[in-house]
């Protein structure tokens, strides 16, 4: 496992390529996609997260049900999920604009040909692959806080609120805290949401710095490949050096 | 307080509706995809006029030039998810048991490296990894993805085995070596039988892992009868009037195994898997 990483850096040792890569329109669209990606995307899938977990913790017989129906996106692999989303958002024959029409009769948006429209659906994607998960996570974490805290602060009067502020949220703070870093490491090398669903485009405008470095592989030009990775690495290190510290304490210390 | 029930109920199903159609849109789509007839596969209705199977015979007969090899491709992510998932359960046993039961000296090094690197996304490992694989002359086997796929799955499949193994007493050792056991037998007799579900977790994961991998399958294999599945679904999209019922069809055909995986090993798979990261 250190073999790749170190013969990684070893082969963007040119300088060279760093320039060219700054130069090249594309780079600096992308560095701005991964970050709208890993804070806006990520937060958003937190945030429902956050609700839906609150949601899935009710006792009932459907929503147990529901929520290994809820599984589902992360249980199928996601290649013939994305491709699925990618033909309901065509705009001539797809599903989406099908109904548009019939319902308005008015035409709807060419979907994977605007960028944001394109990059709005591909964190979409993300979201619909990535949330079942967290949101198992998150539930655990409000299962493991014992219910007689709810049932005092009931009969003290508490309103819902109140009972989430001061009883739920300080008690899975840190799991929260936790999954949203793990999250935002994992969104920096999602690969498939992008490159399956608008394959970088319209025009190389979609791309993140994932998948711009497989583009680069593709058009035989490693050294760029190699400097994107490492361009991207100020992002990932820190985040995985603060959660190897994080995770490597026990669980008493 | 019973106004006040029904309306819980009623936000709780307000809630619940869009939630199901949201998760189930895109898998139910691609169902419906693959049960239409060619024609009306386009329509934009919610559910055929004469729903067939026939897709599915094609894809089985092969019976389409994107289809050549659908069964060769098929066998070949078989091979490759459990030949992955074989290697990852020996070379994570090794190590875990190494570090947490017999005390290698900088365990916590090798743990603290192989999380590290199990943070770091796989998509940025992929251009060395080729490159590597390339030197190596390994490029276009089915060796290089399974190395590959070992490669990516060991670290979080050693650290949880090491941590499910903290778990064990160490009193347990200290008698089988007090009656006269070897470091094998101590792995044979006393560890393996009592983490078998930390083993079955870790083993479904990396077959899991492997049989979902699109983007390592396609940079390290290009011969057609030896792709997998995965990427042979990827190359539909490099023609314009690919057969989308067929596509869906054997992307549906494709999914199944996982998803039948998944729920049948659950049990293992929500506890052993989350335990980590649930813990903090």
């Amino acid at each position: 496992m250190l073999y790749p990483v170190g013969y990684g850096f070893y082969l963007a040792r040119s300088p060279q390529s760093y320039v060219k890569l700054f130069h090249d329109p594309v780079f600096g669209q992308a560095v701005l996609n991964t970050l709208l990606f890993i804070t806006v995307v990520v937060n958003v899938k937190f945030a429902m997260a956050l609700f839906l977990s609150g949601f899935f913790v009710h006792e009932r017989r459907w929503i147990r049900f529901l929520a290994v129906l809820f599984i589902l996106p992360w249980a199928v692999p996601s290649i013939p999920t994305i491709l699925s989303f990618r033909f309901m958002l065509n705009p001539e024959w797809g599903i989406v604009n099908s109904l548009i029409f019939k319902f308005t009769h008015a035409d709807g948006p060419n979907w994977l040909n605007d960028r944001w429209i394109a990059f709005s659906m591909a964190g979409l994607v993300h979201i619909w692959k990535s949330l079942p998960f967290w949101t198992l996570i998150l539930v655990t974490g409000r299962l493991a806080i014992p219910r007689d805290q709810y049932e005092a602060a009931a009969v003290d009067g508490a309103t819902r609120w109140q009972q989430f502020r001061w009883i739920t949220w300080p008690s899975i703070r840190n799991l929260y805290l936790t999954c949203t870093i793990i999250s935002m490491i994992w969104t920096l090398g999602d690969f498939n949401s992008i490159y399956l669903l608008t394959g970088g485009g319209p025009s190389d405008l979609t791309h993140v710095l994932a998948t711009l470095g497989i583009r680069y592989l593709r058009l035989d030009q490693v050294d760029m490949a190699m400097a994107t990775i490492v361009v991207a690495m100020p992002l990932v290190l820190p985040l995985v050096y603060f959660m190897v510290r994080r995770l490597s304490k026990g669980p008493d210390e | 307080m019973r106004v006040r029930r029904v309306i819980d109920e009623t936000k709780l199903i307000l809630i619940g509706i869009p939630v199901a159609l949201w998760t189930l849109l895109p898998i139910y789509h691609m169902f419906l995809f693959s049960i239409s007839p060619k024609e009306s596969a386009f329509a934009g209705k919610l559910w055929p006029d004469h729903p067939t199977l026939s897709n599915f015979s094609k894809v089985f007969r092969e019976q389409h030039h994107f289809l050549n090899f659908f069964w060769s491709q098929l066998g070949s992510s078989v091979i490759i998810a459990f030949a992955t998932g074989a290697l990852t359960l020996i070379v994570a046993t090794g190590a875990a048991f190494a570090i947490s039961r017999l005390r290698v000296k900088g365990g916590r090094l090798v743990m603290n490296l192989a999380l590290a690197t199990y943070f770091i996304p796989a998509a940025f490992l992929a251009v060395p990894m080729y490159k590597a694989m390339g030197s190596y002359g390994l490029l276009d086997t089915r060796t290089a993805l399974i190395l590959a796929m070992v490669t990516l799955a060991s670290p979080y499949a050693i650290w949880v085995l090491k941590q499910a193994s903290d778990k064990l007493p160490i009193e347990l050792d200290e008698a089988a070596i007090m009656d006269g056991a070897s470091a094998l037998q101590l792995l044979r007799l006393v560890y393996l039988p009592l983490m078998l579900p930390s083993l079955v977790a870790i083993g479904t994961y990396a077959v899991l892992l492997a049989w979902n991998e699109y983007l390592y399958a396609f940079l390290l294999m290009s011969n057609e009868k030896e792709i997998t599945l995965a990427v042979a679904l990827g190359h539909f999209l490099s023609a314009d009037d690919s057969p989308w019922e067929l596509l869906m069809a054997t992307g549906f055909i494709y999914a199944l195994p996982p998803a039948a995986i998944y729920y049948a090993f659950k049990k293992y798979m929500v506890s052993g898997l989350t335990a980590g990261a649930v813990k903090s």
